[in-house]
C-alpha cells in the first residue's frame, strides 16, 4: 500500500533582509497556513529587518553584484549600474509595484495576514542582542523571542520540517 | 467527466469534487458539500462570503487571501474561523467554484 507522508506542520528560518530573501519566506509561510499547516516563522541576523516595525515595509533589493537583476525589457543590468545614487530605491519601488499587482500584500500586512490564520512569527534572542533591537523594536505580531533551543523545541513534532530561506 | 449527486442534483466535478459547471451550484448542495468538508452548518456570513466568491469568479477576478481581507465581507481571521483548516481551498469547493491557482 502506498504510504502518504503529509507534512503537518513547517518552521522557516528567514536570515536575510533583501525584498527577495523576506518575501520568500512570507510566501511560503502564508501558504503553508492557508492549506492549514502549523506555521513557525524564525527571523534571524539581517532577516529581523522584517518584523522590525520602522524598517519592515522599507525593504531593499540588492542592486550591485545581483547576477540575475535585469533592467525593464529584459536586458541584464551591468553590475556598474547599481552604485548610480537612487538606483538601489528605484529598483526596490518598482519590485513592489510588480508585486502589489498580483496582490503581494506589503510586509506588515503580509504578517497580519500569517498571524489571523494562526501562523506565529519569533524573533532570534542572538540576533536581537546583537543589533542590539528591544522587545519594543518588534511589529506587535511577533509572538515571541527564541534562542536556538527554543526554537528546536518550538519545531518538533511528527510530520515537521525546518526550511532555511 | 465526473458527477456526483448533492441535494438530489447531478452536478459535474473533477477528480478534487471541484465544480467545472458553477451554475449547477444551489445553496442547498453548498450546504451537502459543508458537511463532507466538515462544516455542520452554513451560517449567514458563510454564504455573504460564498457569494463574495462566486462574484469574483464570475467577473474573472483572482483568489487570493488577501482579497478576502478587502471583501468588506469579514476579515481574515473570521474566515479562518469559518473555514477552519484550509479556508480558501474549503470555501472554493463549497461555493461550487475552482480551486484557486493562487499562491498568496
Amino acid at each position: 500500500m502506498e504510504q502518504n507522508y503529509p507534512i503537518k506542520k513547517v518552521n522557516i528560518i528567514c536570515a536575510k533582509g533583501a525584498i527577495e530573501d523576506v518575501y520568500a519566506t512570507l510566501v511560503m509561510g502564508n501558504g503553508a497556513v492557508m492549506e492549514g499547516i502549523e506555521t513557525n516563522i524564525f527571523f534571524t541576523f539581517f532577516g529581523l529587518d522584517a518584523i522590525i516595525k520602522k524598517r519592515m515595509d522599507k525593504l531593499h533589493t540588492g542592486v550591485v553584484g545581483n547576477p540575475a537583476l535585469r533592467l525593464p525589457g529584459g536586458l541584464r543590468m551591468p553590475t556598474l549600474l547599481g552604485v548610480v545614487p537612487g538606483m538601489e530605491a528605484f529598483t526596490s519601488w518598482m519590485m513592489k509595484g510588480q508585486m502589489e499587482k498580483l496582490d503581494i500584500p506589503p510586509v506588515s500586512e503580509f504578517l497580519d495576514l500569517i498571524t489571523a490564520g494562526g501562523g506565529k512569527i519569533y524573533a532570534c534572542k542572538l540576533a536581537m542582542d546583537m543589533f542590539k533591537f528591544k522587545e519594543d523594536d518588534l511589529s506587535e505580531h511577533v509572538s515571541g523571542i527564541l534562542t536556538v533551543g527554543e526554537f528546536y523545541e518550538h519545531a518538533g513534532g511528527e510530520g515537521s520540517q525546518i526550511i532555511f530561506t | 467527466m465526473l458527477q456526483k449527486t448533492y441535494a438530489g442534483v447531478t452536478v459535474d466535478v473533477n477528480e478534487e469534487g471541484y465544480f467545472t459547471n458553477p451554475s449547477q451550484w444551489t445553496k442547498e448542495i453548498a450546504a451537502e458539500i459543508a458537511k463532507e468538508e466538515g462544516i455542520a452548518t452554513l451560517t449567514d456570513q458563510h454564504f455573504a462570503i460564498i457569494e463574495f466568491l462566486r462574484n469574483r469568479h464570475n467577473n474573472d477576478e483572482a483568489l487570493s487571501i488577501r482579497s478576502i481581507n478587502h471583501s468588506g465581507v469579514l476579515d481574515v481571521k473570521t474566515f479562518y474561523q469559518l473555514f477552519p483548516g484550509a479556508p480558501l481551498k474549503k470555501a472554493t469547493k463549497i461555493a461550487g467554484i475552482p480551486k484557486p491557482a493562487s499562491c498568496v
